[in-house]
């Protein structure tokens, strides 16, 4: 599966932040550590502070902070916040063809999307840092 | 006695330990009170066929700073070493992991869990497995934050209707 490039600057940008929550980046400097667009990112950090997951600090030196529940925000809804996985069908819709064909193809897709959204739903912006051994200390 | 471990988590003192056959009642009630089913028979079983038996674990957490009147014990975990199943190498499974509720959140699964594994791999296995239903969220980013991924295998089923 690959997820929109909003939804992959979305989780760059929390779990950089939330690594060490007291630190304060700016869109330039998030977009410089990933190799990313910081017009792109710029909006995608709105949409996070919109959420409540980042804050803005404004001002000469301002920049985001993480100000989410690292324990309790998981991947998935970092994801809900851009998409919106698994929700249409993902089989086009075919003119004539087997009765039958694409129904079975949307079952074995809705499967993986059943399992994509129970594998995202189950880790922690905490459980992915200490994974990586990111987490300040 | 193996498994023993002290540590101070705020107010409750926990301690786990293997289950004894004293347990019995007191794991009764505690799934009872969680699952709002009295298992007796099933627990019984359970306790005949794990507790004391080799490659086989049922640990148990005990509040020491509970007072005289609360029933010490705060969870359990229960588990065992499978071999060639599915044809796999010699692997731990966890089955059940239970807290009361009124302690998770407080390092107890966490504890219970690290013992078990720690059991497991003094009894020569390299990996612990569990299974989780999918929109079992609590128990799946439990088993995520102790480090649990996907593994090898994927679970299928049909109905036989």
């Amino acid at each position: 599966m690959r997820l929109q490039k909003s939804t992959q600057f979305g989780l760059y940008a929390v779990l950089e932040l939330a690594r060490n929550p007291e630190r304060q980046l700016s869109v330039l400097d998030i977009a410089n550590l990933y190799g990313i667009s910081s017009h792109h990112l710029a909006k995608v950090l709105r949409d996070l502070g919109r959420a409540g997951l980042v804050d803005a600090v404004r001002g000469a030196g301002g920049g985001y902070t993480f100000s989410g529940n690292a324990r309790r925000t998981t991947l998935m809804d970092i994801i809900n916040i851009f998409e919106d996985i698994g929700s249409d069908e993902t089989v086009g819709r075919v003119q004539g063809g087997y009765e039958g064909v694409q129904p079975a193809l949307q079952l074995v897709l809705g499967e993986i999307d059943d399992i994509a959204k129970a594998t995202f739903g189950s880790i922690t912006i905490e459980t992915l840092l200490k994974t990586m051994g990111w987490r300040k200390k | 006695m193996k498994g023993k471990n002290f540590s101070n988590l705020g107010q409750p003192m926990i301690e786990t330990r293997f289950a004894i056959p004293g347990d019995l009642p007191n794991v009764i009630d505690l799934d009872s009170q969680i699952t709002t089913i009295k298992k007796i028979d099933y627990w019984q079983d359970t306790f005949g066929r794990f507790v004391g038996k080799k490659g086989r674990y049922f640990l148990v957490a005990e509040n020491r700073n509970g007072g005289e009147t609360q029933i010490p014990l705060v969870g359990f975990i229960v588990g065992e070493i499978r071999a060639w199943e599915f044809g796999s190498q010699p692997c731990g499974w966890v089955l059940t992991i239970l807290v009361k509720p009124e302690y998770q959140g407080r390092g107890i699964g966490e504890q219970l869990f690290e013992a078990i594994c720690k059991s497991m791999k003094d009894d020569g296995v390299q990996t612990v497995r569990t299974m989780v239903a999918r929109e079992d969220n609590l128990n799946m980013s439990f088993f995520r934050s102790q480090g649990m991924m996907a593994g090898p295998f994927i679970e299928l089923e049909m109905s036989v209707d």
